[in-house]
């Protein structure tokens, strides 16, 4: 135990990152370390502090660095799908859609629109669910500990609907490329119906409980502020993007999946602050909602997988029957599909922005580069500028509004 | 029995010292927060309203190890870290016990690569692992219930060797 | 591809000698290092490209003349437009110029492809490791570097395996 006594922390090694005066020792080096529990996650803060206020911010990330791109390069297409959940675990199902999206890009192959309109149900569920781990863990850091509670509790309804259709609550692994694992069963329209009722409610009960609080707004008007030109510069993209008042949504933009036959609306905010970020998420709570009902309304019939049997494993029934059918099987299953030589960008949107997908093909059954674009990456890249001359209690309400997950950033 | 019989109607209970030390123990085991990845959110929602874990104890999760005596790993510890890990463990003071959650904290889980320990026995000593990817609340409840039994059963004299 | 494109590649061509693909409505254009930094100034003022997407590298080992594609990947808002950039980097003492100046994303992605391809990029103003742990020998995603698989332990090997798994002490 003496070893690990009270250590001060040189400033010789970020001697490039901070200011003048913590050479002099008139500021003070304070790690706000990986075990924290405002930081969302295994991340290292360096605060350089002038009493209580902020002169400079050095993330230190990397705690949670998992391999990922190298170890997809070991695995075929269909494995490798199994760790895209675990990236972003906020997101799983939005993170299953950009590979698949990616793999049906590269492979070309189409998408049954059932299929398509059930990963639109089903990703901007999973959209909710992390706007209300995300408003869920930011208010408890401000000790706003009911909204907590009330944001798992309408989050187990959720995911009771994702276990009711894949089998896991989280990693679900329920997108596949050229459609989706297999069709949902018939209770799941009569839950997702229940949810479209009562949700509503709910969030007028967390917007009565946050929004014209004044203690609440204390802590975050006009903090953290961030100017659109610094956003592009700094590749900021998602609600953060959006609540400094740049109106990018890659679902208006660059529609995929059939997001051009629902109507909904892109919230945005030019305040630029915690606020504005706090109200852009609950507006876009209520946006994915009308997109489920519309999607549930619109839900055509038809098949869920591709018929292309190079690449779409063919159903269980047809292997008793037909030999092709038997043959794609064991191909696709033992060996992999085969994917063109070639390189694709694919991007999507997730509740934290561009979450992108490069991916590169080299005619075998296994990716050659995969690197995923990831949004927290860039969104904690501000943090630094926008919490200059804060005290430290802003700095949990900002990283709180940045909405950053450390797998997403760490991979 | 005799005794237990003259004084059961006085409101006085004799147990073993050994039982009422590990009861306890287990009535009010504090977690520390150490949730690394997935795992930190299925514990979160083992910590709320649906599957309440203060039922067992745990009302409050202590951010600071000096304040705790149950580690939950709950996520992959990658190899930079695996020293945070060990040196917050040797902060916290005795009786300590350290729960696995989830596949990647037993065995290195889907990430079988150069970045992740596999199994985070082998940078802190464990007591009880729990399988899930993530695993789900009640399987968490299950090994901490897991837990206290193993507490339950713990002896003087072993703790006298050590 | 986009007429807009069209005419933005011909300048690239011109002025930078680029080369130009296409793939699947991709439009994927050759550079080399040293005008880089030049043609992300000239997307970014004259055609507000202003988001840089994405950043990354590539390697193709054993091939050593290029080694590496640095890829730049390049988004404009106001004319919903996508171009991507790749940069050819050899592979003995591979280095590249620093886009910093033209966008501040491309501070932490420089660290980044420094860190697990080792290309160093000139100009950089904090070039050190971001995701390994400082003191880490080797760049992970290079080809030549193995993955780290470890043998699983199942029934057939537990004893074995058992014996030399480094096991915590107390």
């Amino acid at each position: 135990m003496s070893e690990y006594q009270l250590q001060e922390i040189p400033v010789g090694p970020y001697r490039h990152l901070v200011s003048e005066r913590a050479v002099s020792g008139e500021t003070m080096l304070l790690n706000m370390g990986p075990q924290h529990p405002s930081t969302h996650g295994v991340l290292r803060l360096l605060l350089e502090l002038d009493g209580e206020v902020i002169v400079n911010c050095i993330p230190d990330i990397g705690f949670l660095h998992t391999g990922v791109e190298k170890n997809m390069e070991a695995k075929t297409y269909q494995k490798a799908e199994v760790m895209s959940d675990r990236l972003d675990y906020m997101n799983n199902l939005g993170n299953n859609l950009a590979y698949v999206m990616a793999v049906e890009k590269l492979i070309d192959v189409d998408v049954p629109p059932r299929a398509q309109a059930l990963r639109v149900i089903l990703t901007e569920l999973q959209r909710i669910a992390s706007h209300l781990v995300w408003l869920g863990t930011s208010a408890l850091d401000l000790a706003a500990m009911s909204v907590f509670l009330y944001c798992f509790r309408e989050r187990e309804i959720i995911l009771d609907i994702f276990e009711m259709v894949s089998g896991q609550r989280m990693m679900t692994t329920y997108f596949r490329p050229g459609g989706i694992w297999r069709d949902v069963p018939v209770e799941f329209e009569a839950a997702v119906r229940n949810f479209i009722k009562l949700f509503p409610k709910r969030i007028d009960e967390y917007e009565a409980l946050l929004t014209n609080n004044p203690i609440f707004l204390d802590r975050v008007a006009a903090i953290g502020r961030l100017s659109a030109q610094d956003a592009l510069s700094y590749g900021v993209t998602g609600p953060n993007l959006r609540a400094s008042g740049v109106d990018w949504d890659l679902r208006k933009a660059r529609p995929y999946m059939g997001y051009e036959q629902y109507e909904f609306n892109v919230p945005t905010n030019a305040r630029g602050d915690v606020f504005a970020r706090y109200l852009v998420r609950v507006q876009e709570m209520r946006e994915s909602l009308k997109i489920v009902e519309q999607a549930l309304n619109k839900l055509p019939l038809g098949p869920v997988h591709s018929a292309n049997r190079k690449f779409v494993p063919p159903p269980r029934s047809e292997i008793g029957t037909s030999m092709e059918a038997l043959i794609h099987h064991f191909k696709l299953w033992t060996e992999g599909f085969p994917a063109p030589r070639a390189s694709i960008y694919s991007a999507v949107e997730s509740p934290r922005g561009e979450l992108g997908v490069y991916l590169e093909g080299d005619g075998g059954p296994k990716p050659y580069r995969i690197h995923w674009r990831t949004p927290s990456y860039e969104n904690l890249e501000v943090l630094p500028l926008i919490s200059k001359g804060h005290l430290v209690a802003d700095l949990v309400a900002i990283i709180g509004s940045i909405d950053i997950v450390l797998g997403d950033i760490d991979r | 029995m005799g005794v237990e019989q003259k004084l059961g109607e006085m409101g006085v209970v004799t147990t073993t010292l050994e039982s009422a030390v590990n009861w306890a123990r287990t009535n009010a085991m504090w977690p520390m927060l150490f949730g690394l990845a997935c795992c930190a959110i299925e514990m979160m929602s083992a910590q709320a309203a649906s599957y309440d874990m203060s039922r067992f104890g745990m009302e409050l999760m202590r951010p600071s190890p000096r304040q705790s005596d149950l580690m939950i790993v709950a996520g992959r510890v990658s190899r930079k870290m695996a020293p945070v890990l060990r040196r917050l463990y040797d902060q916290m003071p005795e009786p300590k016990w350290v729960i696995a959650m989830g596949d990647c904290a037993s065995c290195g889980g889907v990430f079988n690569n150069y970045a992740i320990v596999q199994g985070v026995d082998e940078v802190v000593p464990v007591d009880v692992y729990v399988a899930g990817c993530p695993p789900r609340p009640e399987a968490l409840i299950h090994g901490v219930i897991t837990l206290f039994e193993k507490v339950k059963a713990e002896k003087f004299k072993d703790l006298a060797k050590a | 591809m986009d007429t807009r494109l069209d005419k933005i590649v011909k300048v690239l061509q011109e002025k930078a000698g680029a080369r130009c693909e296409e793939f699947h409505g991709e439009v994927h254009v050759f550079i080399n290092a040293g005008q880089v930094a030049d043609a992300l100034t000239f997307l970014r003022d004259e055609h507000q490209f202003s988001l840089l997407s994405a950043m990354t590298a590539v390697d193709y080992w054993p091939q050593e003349k290029p080694r590496f594609h640095v890829i730049y990947q390049l988004t404009s808002l106001t004319q919903n437009l996508s171009i991507q950039l790749r940069v050819p980097v050899n592979g003995d003492q591979p280095r590249a110029p620093t886009v910093t100046h033209v966008f501040a994303a491309a501070n932490w992605r420089e660290r980044e492809i420094f860190d697990m391809f080792g290309i160093e990029f000139e100009g950089h103003p904090d070039l050190r490791r971001i995701l390994m742990p400082d003191d880490w020998n080797g760049h992970p995603l290079r080809k030549d570097y193995p993955l780290g698989y470890e043998e699983p332990q199942f029934t057939f090997n537990f004893e074995e395996i058992d014996l030399r798994k480094p096991y915590a002490k107390e």
